[in-house]
């Protein structure tokens, strides 16, 4: 059985949750097995998790799984999973799933692989396939023990839609004593996060400073899209840290890249260059960045730009 | 406190990545090596910083060959005490974990550090092993942390946001940027490090439980497509009907 732990917040499964379980139901088909969904703490309709794939739903509702803690949540996901023989546990490459999918694998005394960008190859043993050196290059590995962990990657795979809501079992574990106390979240209202974003608009020294990012603001807000920005903008507080992509900030991968001033330095590619479409706007023709876009533009970004969120709106009232 | 601080080497990140024996392992050649960043930058300043408020020692530990020790070197000449060697070239995170795990157990930490990530293997697995098999908190991906007393308060990055929460020590921390600021060592630090203790110990012999078989690289792009900066419908036009993105 492929045992799939799906986040969820504000009652709902999350994108990677979403991904989690349709990666998870895939592995299940290939391996001649079912996919059970593990859910944790308050969730409205558990049992839609079917809808992207799963089998079954098991659903621990109790409260004290409100609130993040690695150590209870993944002892909760190893119960599970023993109790149910499981043989693949999946998580997402998330915040929270990086810090559970290490512990899970030590529980389970199982091998792990963090941040696979597919389906494994299970033609002899279990090949799997994930991005190293920040992405400039993947590798195969295999896990030599019986139970294995895989933690999928963020927009790896497209959660599927086309199934429909699943029988629940729910179980009465309490989780015990948290080893983190929470306090608070604080997060910035209003966009998708950029690790779940689907289109990033994304700035660098080329705006000159923050005082022109209006226009970037405008383009992502008609695209809606997610705004980021390069390493020296973030760290000149022209934007904030949460918005820094490349290797030693975020790593990205949308559908839509745009890069506006930015010169693609080896850095800032390692975080982004893994998006399926990429726009570059910049005015030095010789910008490193064009060798790593499918779309260029040679101009000046304050015209461009401008130009760009016009043609934006002139096609959606075309409709 | 006394904190122990994990530390490991990577590529340099303007690193040629290449590969080599039918691309089954790392092409070293002309490679320079740094310490992980994650691992200097905020890792180590931090317990250099929490030793400065309190008093207490700053041991670096790094599982490794001989390799290694020009990066524990700085390292040590950055601030630290002393360091450790686990003699062991390290197949996956599952060993280092364990041997460092091993070391914990037989001495007395009140906080492991890790980077959030190595820019090599972008596996986030170590932080988190460790503190399963020493069955402590985890706080990962910490981007500020405030101790008073044996309770430390901590920003965990989070999708679009951050999580603050409490721990006690001991736990394991994992560092994320933000949590202090890069030190360059100093011709004193440097002086002094060639000094400081370096214990290598020999590895606990733990097997591996994942290998890598082999490497690719990602696939080319083709040639940019340029589009005239004066006609961005057709920009738009492109998007929408080849690419089919917006
Ligand atoms: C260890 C290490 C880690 C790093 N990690 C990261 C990382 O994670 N992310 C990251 O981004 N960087 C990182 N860097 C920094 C990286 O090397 C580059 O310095 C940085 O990405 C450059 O940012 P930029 O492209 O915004 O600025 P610049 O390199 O200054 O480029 C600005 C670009 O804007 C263009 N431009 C200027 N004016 C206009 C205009 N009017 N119209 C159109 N175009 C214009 C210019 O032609 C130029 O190409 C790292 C560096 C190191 C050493």
């Amino acid at each position: 059985m492929v045992l799939v732990f799906a986040e969820s917040g504000d009652g709902r499964i999350k994108k990677s949750g979403q991904e989690a379980i349709t990666f998870g139901k895939k592995l299940a088909t290939q391996a001649g097995t079912t996919c059970t969904t593990l859910l944790l703490g308050p969730i409205d309709a558990p049992g839609d998790a079917g809808i992207y794939g799963a089998d079954l739903v098991v659903h621990l509702p109790h409260d004290g799984f409100t609130h993040f803690d690695s150590q209870t949540w993944s002892r909760a996901i190893c119960e599970v999973a023993t109790a149910r023989n499981a043989e693949y546990v999946v998580l997402s490459h998330s915040s929270r799933g990086k810090a559970l999918t290490g512990r899970v694998a030590i529980r389970l005394q199982a091998g792990c692989v963090s941040g696979v960008t597919e389906l494994p190859n299970l033609s002899s043993g279990c090949l799997v396939t994930k991005g190293v050196y920040s992405g400039k290059a993947f590798a195969s590995l295999k896990i030599a023990t019986a139970i294995k962990v895989l933690s999928v990657m963020g927009n790896a795979i497209q959660p599927t839609k086309d199934g429909t809501a699943v029988p629940v079992e729910v179980m009465d574990l309490e989780p015990g004593k948290a080893g983190v106390t929470f306090v608070k979240t604080d997060k910035v209202e209003g966009t998708v996060p950029l690790p779940e974003a689907e289109r990033v608009v994304s700035a660098g020294r080329g705006m000159k400073g923050p005082e022109n990012w209006g226009i970037i603001e405008d383009l992502a807000a008609e695209l809606g899209a997610t705004t980021a920005c390069s390493r020296p903008v973030a760290d000149s507080d022209w934007r904030p840290h949460h918005e820094h992509v490349g290797q030693t900030g975020i790593a990205i991968r949308p559908n839509l890249y745009i890069a506006i001033g930015i010169s693609g330095a080896i850095q800032h590619l390692a975080g982004v260059n893994r998006s399926k479409v990429i726009v570059v706007i910049n005015k030095d023709p010789e910008a490193p960045f064009f060798k790593a876009a499918d779309y260029g533009v040679v101009g000046d970004l304050f015209e461009v730009v401008p130009r760009l969120t016009k043609a934006i709106q002139d096609m959606k009232a075309a409709g | 406190m006394n904190v122990l601080v994990c530390v490991t080497k990577t590529p340099d990140t303007t690193a040629k990545i290449g590969f080599v024996e039918q691309n089954t392992r790392f092409d070293i050649s002309g490679v320079q090596f740094i310490m992980n960043p994650y691992d200097e930058w905020y890792a180590l300043v931090r317990a250099l910083e929490l030793k400065e408020a309190q008093g207490g020692k700053v041991t670096l530990i790094s599982v490794g060959g001989a390799d290694c020790d020009q990066v524990i070197r700085k390292g040590l000449a950055i601030g630290a005490d002393e360091a450790v060697r686990i003699d062991v070239q390290p197949v996956d995170a599952y060993q280092v974990a364990t041997e460092i795990a091993t070391y914990v157990k037989a001495n007395t930490f009140d906080i492991v550090f890790t980077g959030k990530e190595s820019i090599e293997s972008n596996g986030s697995e170590v932080g988190a092993m460790i503190a399963e098999i020493l069955d402590w908190p985890f706080l990962s991906y910490a981007s500020k942390m405030d101790m008073e007393g044996p309770t430390a308060t901590v920003d965990l990055e989070i999708e679009g946001g951050e999580d603050t929460v409490q721990a006690d020590v001991p736990f394991v921390i994992s560092a994320a940027k933000g949590l202090a600021e890069q030190r360059i060592p100093n011709m004193r630090g440097i002086m002094m490090a060639k000094s400081k203790p370096l214990q290598v110990v020999p590895g606990s012999g733990v097997a591996p439980r994942t290998a890598i078989s082999s490497y690719t690289m990602p696939k080319e792009k083709s040639a940019v497509h340029l589009v005239d900066p004066e006609n961005m419908s057709e920009l738009v036009r492109l998007l929408k009907e080849e690419a089919k993105v917006i």
